[in-house]
């Protein structure tokens, strides 16, 4: 805060307004000291108020767990049960900013039960933050944490290996930590892993960097999320842009809003849209500020087009050179939310990008053992937190990416169609080998059979078009 | 390349909202658009307006009256609405009003709970909305750092906050039964500071309440309370005060405590809230009324 203080307030307002943003999940135990580390990075960037900081030291000394130290885990815990129950039981979002970038922390909980808190805290994390107790090492939960964080494609990991204070700041110790983790994390494939020794309690390499570990060569935690590049973390290769509302204020404007989900449009791009396969060119790039010459993830446009093709909701628009797989099957990796046990037989409500359809599971492949990673076979169903590699079938074409490549392509959601509740999440890894595949069944209307003339043919496609919007497709023949 | 991919957090804040508001929009058959008249609802509805541009937001905007909002702010938000063409909806308990329900009477709980809360419940049975955006944000306070951005109300517009549906990137769940209706957040991951940065750059207009100006106020139990109207009652008559004071948030007059100030321009009030040292929400009556009790107020049907 110190260097805030050199600058006046309208060029500390300037250089505020540049900042960029990073969001990132801490996953960690209860004892592993997640919510001390927060706490303290939040103190230490001087987000806690005077008036909460008195209500902190009164409530540690009622009901704290943390000896005669502060404890910031009071601080994070917002709901009455938790608090009784002395735990965090959801995902909480915390904000902070240092000179530098300014943060979004989803803090959820670790234990088993919770799978479903840190998928949902994860989707939209930049980085992970993964603590280990360093008495303890690399446990199972360590484990079943960075396979969440790889499933969910985070690129940046930090394993913060905290407590060192409690090991007499040993590299021998750390070392021994690192190697286990490194050992077990190659085979995912998360692009870009760091190792930090700190103390959370005592605030050793979490802000500034540590006298009582020489040995240790970088840098400190917030330091390295403070500085680590993230810019590039979006897909800017391949367009999509999912029609998300369609503007109509008058007759002479015609105008397609959406949030460029990867690649980059410009102004005069030929555009084709999805499923139609028409082509036309993107006339204007249209926002409240103005009209831009290019957009980009994940920026949120009104596209305008030369010609007058139809697009609705649910449509997608993409370059003719570089299309997604267009598709009523797929394999996807599928993460079970509900108290309620899959029930295989069910139809449920596919939500990816603005695309709403009818969908079933026509096969689970394998679940995985999130403890183990082993693959096991003949599940019948899935049950609350239970992770499957499954076959979806769809009521009507999905346009798609392999989460992997694209998240904002790659990922949806199962809506159960009695409780409406998000029953699961799936990443989709790709389509599926024609001899696997299952159709959804689309029932049909057949016009001339039901005797309605031809008049009437465009009236009801336009309705079926609106009731497919909502996700009952119908399969219409003249 | 000469062009960048890269946005500010503000802009990326900005993307993120305008996507929830369009989504609300193409996914609800009747959403309404709460207006607090504070300086969140100044920029939610700036956001809705830049994500319909150049059409008019598909919306209309609703403000509970409690009857005990300060003048400049009923005047301010007449003056918005007729300016930037809202179709503005103005609802009240008129039944509890009559009674003669206010504050300094009947105390802020029953008040809230009366002219607040039942209120906004009435309205939005009358109308029938299916979902009604609001302006709060995750940090200001603790219940609401856990609070989705779609949040699920059931008939009778309770929150559960043990029975939240599952969130994932931009995938946002809007189905629901009749008579079920979502309260959507689109403001939820920005702080007080984006808020002020933001109003800054985007020279929107906000209640002038918000600066620093000689005012008249009297103490109330620690809180600084400007009479805006003559219903403050007789024993505080004669404690009259005139002080250099600002908000830094507006509610009912008898409930929001005013901070003595110099902060007149929207940069002296961030240089203010950087190195003040009181939480925006201590200036709010009504957070100190019970243990927990924004989220008790939120479980019954309050923001």
């Amino acid at each position: 805060m110190a260097e805030k203080e050199k600058l006046n307030i309208k060029e500390f307002l300037d250089k505020d307004e540049q900042k960029d943003q990073l969001r990132f999940l801490t996953a960690g135990s209860v004892d592993d000291g997640k919510s001390t580390l927060i706490g303290r990075l939040l103190f230490d960037s001087k987000k806690i108020y005077e008036d909460q900081l008195d209500a902190l030291e009164r409530d540690s000394k009622r009901m704290g767990n943390a000896g005669d130290h502060i404890d910031y885990a009071l601080l994070l815990d917002g709901l009455k049960a938790e608090r009784e129950q002395g735990i965090t039981i959801d995902v909480a979002y915390r904000y902070f900013s240092t000179n530098n970038r300014k943060f979004i922390i989803a803090d959820t909980p670790g234990h088993e039960q919770y799978t479903r808190n840190m998928i949902t805290g994860g989707s939209t994390a930049n980085l992970a933050v993964i603590l280990v107790d360093a008495r303890t090492g690399v446990i199972t939960q360590t484990r079943r944490h960075t396979y969440l964080v790889s499933l969910l494609g985070i690129k940046h990991v930090v394993l913060a290996v905290n407590k060192m204070d409690l090991v007499g700041f040993s590299e021998e110790r750390f070392q021994e930590i690192v190697k286990d983790y490194m050992d077990f994390v190659k085979p995912l494939g998360i692009p870009d892993v760091n190792c930090i020794p700190l103390s959370a309690l005592e605030g050793d390499n979490v802000v500034a960097k540590s006298e009582r570990t020489p040995w240790y060569k970088g840098v400190s935690l917030l330091e390295f999320l403070e500085t680590v590049p993230i810019a590039n973390d979006h897909n800017f290769a391949d367009f999509r842009y999912p029609v998300q509302y369609v503007l109509r204020p008058d007759q002479n404007f015609r105008g397609f809003c959406g949030k460029i989900a990867s690649g980059v449009v410009r102004k005069g791009d030929t555009v084709m849209a999805l499923p139609s396969g028409k082509t036309t060119r993107v006339k204007s790039i249209v926002t409240y500020d103005g009209e831009l010459d290019y957009a980009f993830p994940p920026q949120c446009v009104t596209l305008t087009l030369e010609d007058e093709i139809d697009v609705s909701r649910g449509e997608m628009l993409v370059h003719p050179d570089n299309l997604p797989t267009v598709d009523r099957n797929m394999e996807a990796m599928l993460v079970w939310m509900d108290e309620e046990m899959m029930d295989v037989n069910k139809h449920f409500y596919l939500k990816q990008t603005t695309n709403l359809t009818r969908a079933h599971i026509s096969q689970i492949r394998y679940r995985v053992d999130i403890n183990t990673m082993e693959h096991i076979e003949n599940v019948p169903a899935l049950k609350l937190n239970e992770i499957a590699n499954v076959v979806l079938a769809t009521a009507k074409p999905l346009f798609f990416d392999p989460y992997q490549e694209n998240k904002p392509c790659g990922s949806f959601v199962l809506i159960d169609p009695i409780t409406n509740n998000t029953s699961a999440v799936g990443m989709i890894v790709g389509r599926v080998d024609s001899k696997e595949m299952v159709a959804e069944e689309v029932p049909e209307l057949n016009l001339p059979k039901l005797g309605i003339s031809e008049e009437h043919y465009d009236a009801i496609e336009r309705a079926c078009k609106d009731l497919e919007r909502q996700g009952i497709a119908v399969n219409i023949i003249k | 390349m000469s062009e960048s991919y890269k946005l500010s957090h503000l802009k990326e804040l900005e993307a993120e909202s305008i996507h929830i508001i369009r989504e609300v929009a193409a996914e609800f058959e009747n959403p309404v658009m709460l207006y607090s008249i504070g300086k969140d609802s100044s920029v939610m509805v700036r956001l809705a307006e830049k994500a319909f541009y150049p059409g008019k937001v598909p919306f209309p905007l609703m403000h509970i009256d409690s009857k005990w909002k300060f003048k400049e702010m009923i005047q301010f938000r007449d003056e918005y609405a007729k300016k930037y063409g809202w179709n503005l909806i103005v609802e009240s308990n008129m039944e509890a009003f009559k009674a003669g329900v206010g504050p300094f009477t009947h105390g802020s709980k029953v008040h809230t709970d009366l002219m607040k809360t039942q209120a906004l419940l009435n309205a939005l049975d009358k109308y029938k909305f299916d979902a009604a955006f609001g302006g709060a944000r995750r940090d200001e306070e603790k219940s609401r750092a856990k609070e989705r951005i779609y949040s699920f109300r059931d008939r009778f517009h309770q929150w559960d906050p043990k029975n939240q549906r599952p969130e994932l990137w931009d995938i946002y769940n809007g189905r629901i039964h009749k008579g079920e209706s979502i309260r959507v957040f689109p403001l939820s991951n920005w702080t007080e500071l984006d808020i002020w940065q933001y109003i800054r750059l985007e020279k929107i207009p906000i209640v002038p309440l918000y600066f620093a100006k000689l005012r008249p106020v009297v103490n109330i139990d620690g809180q600084l309370i400007m009479p805006d109207d003559d219903r403050l009652p007789e024993k505080y008559r004669d404690k009259i005060e005139m002080k250099k004071i600002r908000f830094r948030t507006l509610g009912c007059w008898p409930l929001t405590g005013a901070i003595e100030s110099e902060a007149d321009t929207i940069e002296k009030i961030v240089e203010e809230m950087m190195t003040t040292t009181k939480s925006e929400r201590t200036t709010r009556v009504i957070d100190f009324d019970q243990e927990a009790s924004m989220e008790q107020k939120k479980r019954e049907g309050y923001f």
